[in-house]
C-alpha cells in the first residue's frame, strides 16, 4: 500500500468511486454513492445538483472533515497523487487542510468565531502553517484583505466579524482561504446565503481570483447561473452520483442527461418569454431506500424497463463529455429547443 | 434588597410579639415599642432605617449588645476562607473534566463526569459534610473535624462546598463544549488546517465559557449565601451562615438584617464582576 | 394486454385508498395516545438510567403510600433500653430493627419509611403551588406584555438573582417553622422558574405564523392558550416540574436538618440527620441511612427527568442513537 511507489499523478486532486453513509435512526443514507471525478492544476470544475445531492458532503469527504453520523465508506481521495484517506492520509490531510487546499463555506454569518478579531482568525492560517510571526501574520493579512476589495484594511483587520456585512464577510472568508496560497480552494455555495447584487461582486471576485493566482477551484452550487459565470467543466450530481461531466459550454448547449436537460429547462431566463416555469416533476429520492437502477427514472420521461432495473454505466462522449444514462442526448434542448 | 428586608420583617408578625415574652404587660410593650422606634409612622421608620443602613450602622444586636455591623465584619473573613478556595477548586477541576468529557463522549471519562455530577445534584450537602468526617475524622483520623484551625481544618469544609459546584459545572462546561462543537466556526477552523488541540482550547472553549461563567457566578453566590450557612453548621465553622443561623435560634432580627444586607451587597458585587468579564471575553455584548 | 395491466392498476388504487380510510377510522386521540405511550415504553426500556429513575419513583411512592403497611415499628415509640443499637450485621445489632435505632430507641429504619411521606407530601405540593402560581404568572407576563410582563419578570430576576436559602431564612426567622412553613417557603422559592419558562413558551408560540395568522383573524386569547400554547407547555413543564421535585426534596432536607423545617415529633430524613448528627461518632448509622434515603431517592427523580428531557426532544433522541451505533454509547444528560 505504500503510494511513493506510485508515479506521482498529473491531477492535483482525484477522487475515485468515492462511498459516504450517514447512519441515522431511520436507516442509512447513502449520500454518496461510488463518485470519480479529478480536477487539474488552474482548472475550475462547478459541482452542480439539488439539495441532497451529496455535493456538500462531497466537499466535507474531499477535506476529511466528514463527522458522525457520517463515515467515509468506501473509495479514496487522492491529493498529488497520495491518498488523504486511512491513518496516514488523515495525517497528509491535516498537513494541507489550510495550505494546500482550503475552503469556502457557504454561511459567512456563523462561519466565523464572533469572539475573535478577523485578524486574529485569517492570520491564524499563516501562523500555524507558514510559521509567521504576529507582525508578518498581519502584513500578510492586511495584503489579502485589500487583495478581495476591503476598503481601509488596515483599520477592519482588528474589527470583529460582527462589524461586518454578509457579503464583506463572505470576502474575508475568501482571504482566509487564500492566505497560504494554495493550489485548490474548494468555495461551497459561496453566494448562497447573500443578496442577489452582492452574489455578482463575490463572483466576479472569485472568477478574477482564479484567473489572477492560477488557483483551481471546485465551485459548489445548485444554481446553473453561478457555476456558468466561474467554472470550465461542470460535474451534475444527482441522488449521490454523477450523472454527467463535461466542459460548460457544451453541457449547456447540448446537455445529455434528461436531469441535466431538466435543470438547464428550469432555469427561469430573461431574454425569452415563458408562459409558465418548467420545473422536473417529481422528488429528490429518500436516500435511505433509494429507487433501484438509475436514481433518476421515477422522474424521467424517457424512463423505460432497462433503466428501472440497471444503473446506467458513465459512458465517455466526443468533446471530454461522459454522461450516465441509457437514453443520453435524446433529448435536444437549448436555445433553439424554445423558439 | 433592602425593601425585602425591611417589607418582610414588617409585615409577617409584629415583630414586637416575638421579640417579648408572653407576659409582657401593656405598658412594657409600648415601652419596648419606642424604644425600637416601631411607635413612629411608617415612613419615618423607613427613612431612619436607610439613613443608618447608608452609614452601616443597623443598630446593636439583640443577642450580643453590639453594633451588628461589627458582628458581621468579625465573621465575614472566615466565610471567605472556604467560599474563595472552594471556588478556585470547582474551577480547576470542573473545567479540565467537561472539556475531556465533550471532546469523547460515551468514553470513560464523559461517563464518569456525567455519574458525578448527577451524583453531586442528588446527595444533600450536610450529608456529604457528615460523611466526610465520619470517613475522614473517624474512621481514618485524617483530617480534624470541626472548628477553626490550621489548613488542615480547611479541607473538609471547602471540599464539601465545591464538590457538588464540580459536579453541577463539569455537566455545563461539557454540553455548552458539545454545542460549540458543532457550530460551522470549528468547522472553519478545522478546515484551515489547526491543530485539534487549538480549535479546542482556544475557539471552542472561548465561546464555551459565556454560559460557564454564568453558572460559576450564580455558584459563588450561592455558596456564599446559601451554602456557606449549611457547610459552617456541619463543621462549626464561625463565618456568617453560622452566624445568620444563630440569630435566627436568638430571634436577633437586627442581627440577621444586617447579616442579609450585607450579602445583598455583595451579591450586586459579583454580578457586576460576571458582568465585566462577560465583556472582556464577548466584544458583542453591550454592558446592561 | 395494456387495458389489463391498467385495471390491476385501478383496483391497486382503490383497494390503497380504502385502507387509508379504514386507518382514518381506527386514529382518534385515544389511539394515538395509546401509540405514543407504547413507543415511550420502549425507549425507556433502552435506556436504563431512565428505567431505574422511574423504578425508584413508584418505588418511593409506593413506600409513601403503604408505610404504616411497610414499617416494621412506630416511627414514634420509644424503647431507651434500645437505644443506640447498630445495623444488623453487627453483634450487638438484630433484625428486628435492622437499621439499628437512635438514642431514644426508635427504629432507624422504621423512621426512614415514614419520613418518605414528609418529603413526599412536601415536593408535591410545592410542585403544585409554585408551578400552579409561576405557571399563570408566566401565561399574564407573555401574554399582556409591557409593563404587567417588565413588572412580573422584574420581580422574578431578581428573586433569581438572591439565593433562595436566604431568603427562606429571612422568611422563617419571623414565622414559626412547620411542615406547612416549609411549603409556602420553598413554594416562594421556587415558581420562578415556571414563570420565565411559560413566559418563554408564550412568546415563541405567539410569534410562529400560525398563531400571528389565528390573532389576527379574531381568535381570543383564550382559545389560543388553550389549543396552541399549553399543548407546548406539557412537555416542558413535566420536565422541569420533575427536575424541581429533585430539588424540593434536598431543599426540604436542608431545612429540616438546620431546625428550620419539620420539626418534632414529625419524622423528616433531613431532620434525622440532624438528630444523629451528635452521634457522628458513635452511631454513624443514624446519618448514614437517613441520608442515603434522600440520595438514592433524588438520584432516581433526576435521571427520571433526564430521560424525560432527552424522550421529549426529537433532536435530542437522533443525537444519541448516533452516538450509540457508532460505536462510543450515548451518555445520560
Amino acid at each position: 500500500m505504500s503510494d511513493d511507489l506510485r508515479p506521482a499523478s498529473d491531477h492535483l486532486l482525484e477522487v475515485d468511486h468515492l462511498d459516504v453513509r450517514f447512519f441515522t435512526r431511520r436507516g442509512e443514507a447513502h449520500a454518496v454513492r461510488g463518485i470519480s471525478f479529478t480536477i487539474d492544476r488552474g482548472e475550475t470544475l462547478g459541482l452542480v445538483g439539488e439539495s441532497g445531492s451529496g455535493k456538500s458532503v462531497t466537499s466535507l469527504a474531499i477535506l476529511g472533515l466528514i463527522q458522525l453520523p457520517g463515515k467515509i465508506t468506501g473509495g479514496d481521495v487522492r491529493w498529488k497523487g497520495r491518498s488523504m484517506l486511512g491513518p496516514v492520509g488523515e495525517k497528509y490531510a491535516h498537513k494541507i487542510r489550510g495550505k494546500e487546499m482550503s475552503v469556502v463555506f457557504q454561511d459567512p454569518m456563523t462561519s466565523l468565531n464572533p469572539l475573535f478579531t478577523i485578524g486574529t482568525q485569517i492570520g491564524e492560517v499563516p501562523r500555524h502553517h507558514l510559521g509567521m510571526n504576529k507582525k508578518q501574520a498581519r502584513e500578510r493579512t492586511v495584503e489579502l484583505l485589500d487583495l478581495v476589495g476591503i476598503s481601509n484594511p488596515q483599520q477592519r483587520v482588528d474589527q470583529y466579524p460582527h462589524e461586518f456585512s454578509g457579503g464583506m464577510r463572505q470576502r474575508m472568508l475568501i482571504a482566509m482561504a487564500l492566505a497560504c496560497e494554495p493550489e485548490m480552494v474548494i468555495a461551497d455555495e459561496p453566494t448562497t446565503a447573500l443578496d442577489v447584487t452582492i452574489q455578482a461582486q463575490i463572483l466576479e471576485l472569485l472568477a478574477d481570483l482564479q484567473q489572477r493566482l492560477g488557483v483551481a477551484v471546485l465551485l459548489i452550487s445548485h444554481d446553473l447561473g453561478v457555476v456558468a459565470q466561474v467554472c470550465h467543466r461542470i460535474a451534475v450530481m444527482y441522488a449521490g452520483k454523477i450523472v454527467e461531466t463535461g466542459p460548460a459550454e457544451g453541457v449547456f448547449s447540448h446537455p445529455g442527461h434528461p436531469y441535466a436537460a431538466g435543470l438547464l429547462r428550469s432555469t427561469p431566463r430573461l431574454d425569452v418569454r415563458q408562459a409558465r416555469l418548467v420545473g422536473i416533476d417529481g422528488a429528490p429520492p429518500d436516500l435511505i431506500n433509494p429507487p433501484t437502477g438509475c436514481p433518476f427514472h421515477p422522474r424521467c420521461e424517457l424512463a423505460d424497463q432497462r433503466c428501472r432495473d440497471e444503473m446506467p454505466p458513465i459512458d465517455s462522449y466526443d468533446g471530454g463529455r461522459e454522461v450516465a444514462c441509457w437514453h443520453a442526448f435524446a433529448e435536444r434542448v437549448g436555445a433553439e429547443a424554445e423558439a | 434588597m433592602s425593601v425585602t428586608v425591611f417589607v418582610v420583617t414588617r409585615m409577617i408578625g409584629d415583630p414586637v410579639d416575638i421579640l417579648l415574652p408572653l407576659e409582657a404587660t401593656a405598658a412594657e410593650r409600648t415601652r419596648f415599642e419606642h424604644q425600637l422606634g416601631f411607635d413612629r409612622p411608617i415612613y419615618v421608620q423607613f427613612g431612619d432605617f436607610i439613613s443608618h443602613v447608608a452609614r452601616g450602622d443597623f443598630g446593636d444586636s439583640l443577642w450580643q449588645h453590639r453594633p451588628a455591623t461589627e458582628i458581621v465584619f468579625e465573621h465575614l473573613p472566615r466565610t471567605f476562607e472556604l467560599v474563595i478556595p472552594a471556588m478556585v477548586l470547582m474551577v480547576l477541576l470542573a473545567v479540565p473534566l467537561g472539556v475531556i468529557a465533550a471532546l469523547r463522549p460515551g468514553r470513560l471519562l464523559d461517563r464518569f463526569t456525567v455519574v458525578l455530577s448527577l451524583i453531586g445534584l442528588s446527595i444533600p450537602q450536610f450529608w456529604l459534610g457528615l460523611l466526610l468526617i465520619i470517613v475522614f475524622s473517624v474512621e481514618f483520623r485524617l483530617l480534624p473535624p470541626l472548628g477553626l484551625g490550621g489548613v488542615d481544618h480547611l479541607v473538609l469544609p471547602v471540599v464539601t462546598l465545591a464538590l457538588p459546584a464540580v459536579g453541577r459545572l463539569a455537566m455545563i462546561v461539557r454540553s455548552s463544549m458539545i454545542d460549540e462543537l458543532n457550530q460551522q466556526y470549528v468547522r472553519t477552523a478545522r478546515a484551515k488546517g489547526l491543530p485539534y488541540s487549538r480549535v479546542v482550547a482556544v475557539h471552542a472553549l472561548r465561546n464555551a465559557s459565556v454560559p460557564a461563567l454564568t453558572l460559576s457566578g450564580w455558584e459563588f453566590i450561592r455558596a456564599l449565601a446559601g451554602y456557606s450557612v449549611i457547610v459552617e453548621t456541619v463543621f462549626n465553622w464561625p463565618g456568617i451562615g453560622f452566624l445568620a443561623i444563630q440569630s435566627i435560634d436568638r430571634q436577633d432580627l437586627i442581627l440577621l438584617q444586617a447579616i442579609v444586607f450585607f450579602v445583598a451587597v455583595m451579591v450586586v458585587v459579583v454580578n457586576i464582576g460576571v458582568d465585566i468579564l462577560y465583556k472582556v471575553i464577548d466584544p458583542r455584548i453591550q454592558m446592561a | 394486454m395494456d387495458t389489463d395491466k391498467r385495471g390491476t392498476e385501478i383496483t391497486q388504487r382503490e383497494e390503497a385508498v380504502q385502507a387509508e380510510q379504514a386507518e382514518e377510522l381506527l386514529r382518534g386521540r385515544p389511539y394515538e395516545v395509546l401509540r405514543a405511550l407504547r413507543g415511550a415504553l420502549r425507549e425507556l426500556w433502552g435506556d436504563k438510567a431512565g428505567l431505574f429513575g422511574l423504578l425508584v419513583v413508584l418505588g418511593i411512592v409506593f413506600v409513601a403510600v403503604f408505610a404504616p403497611l411497610l414499617a416494621p415499628h412506630d416511627p414514634a415509640q420509644q424503647d431507651l433500653s434500645k437505644s443506640l443499637l447498630p445495623p444488623f450485621w453487627y453483634g450487638r445489632g438484630s433484625l428486628t430493627y435492622a437499621l439499628g435505632t437512635d438514642s431514644l430507641g426508635r427504629d432507624v429504619l422504621s423512621r426512614i419509611i415514614y419520613g418518605t411521606r414528609i418529603s413526599m407530601f412536601v415536593a408535591v405540593a410545592v410542585v403544585a403551588v409554585a408551578g400552579v402560581v409561576g405557571t399563570v404568572l408566566g401565561l399574564i407576563s407573555g401574554y399582556r406584555g409591557g409593563r404587567t410582563d417588565s413588572i412580573i419578570m422584574g420581580i422574578v430576576d431578581t428573586q433569581i438573582a438572591f439565593p433562595g436559602l436566604l431568603l427562606a431564612l429571612i422568611i422563617l426567622a419571623v414565622i414559626n417553622p412547620s411542615a406547612n412553613t416549609v411549603i409556602i417557603v420553598l413554594a416562594i422559592n421556587g415558581w420562578m422558574v415556571y414563570a420565565r419558562m411559560t413566559r418563554g413558551v408564550v412568546l415563541s408560540v405567539r410569534q410562529t405564523p400560525y398563531v400571528e395568522a389565528a390573532e389576527m383573524v379574531g381568535c381570543k386569547p383564550k382559545r389560543v392558550i388553550f389549543r396552541h400554547i399549553l399543548p407546548n407547555l406539557t412537555s416542558p413543564l413535566l420536565t422541569l416540574g420533575v427536575l424541581e421535585f429533585a430539588r424540593i426534596i434536598l431543599a426540604e432536607a436542608a431545612l429540616s436538618f438546620l431546625g428550620l423545617g419539620i420539626q418534632p415529633p414529625q419524622v423528616s430524613w433531613g431532620l434525622m440527620v440532624a438528630q444523629g448528627r451528635d452521634y457522628v461518632f458513635s452511631a454513624w448509622w443514624l446519618v448514614t441511612f437517613p441520608g442515603l434515603a434522600i440520595s438514592f431517592t433524588v438520584l432516581g427523580v433526576n435521571l427520571l427527568a433526564s430521560w424525560l428531557r432527552v424522550a421529549a426532544d426529537p433532536q435530542e433522541r437522533e443525537k444519541r442513537f448516533a452516538a450509540s451505533i457508532s460505536g462510543t454509547a450515548g451518555s445520560v444528560a
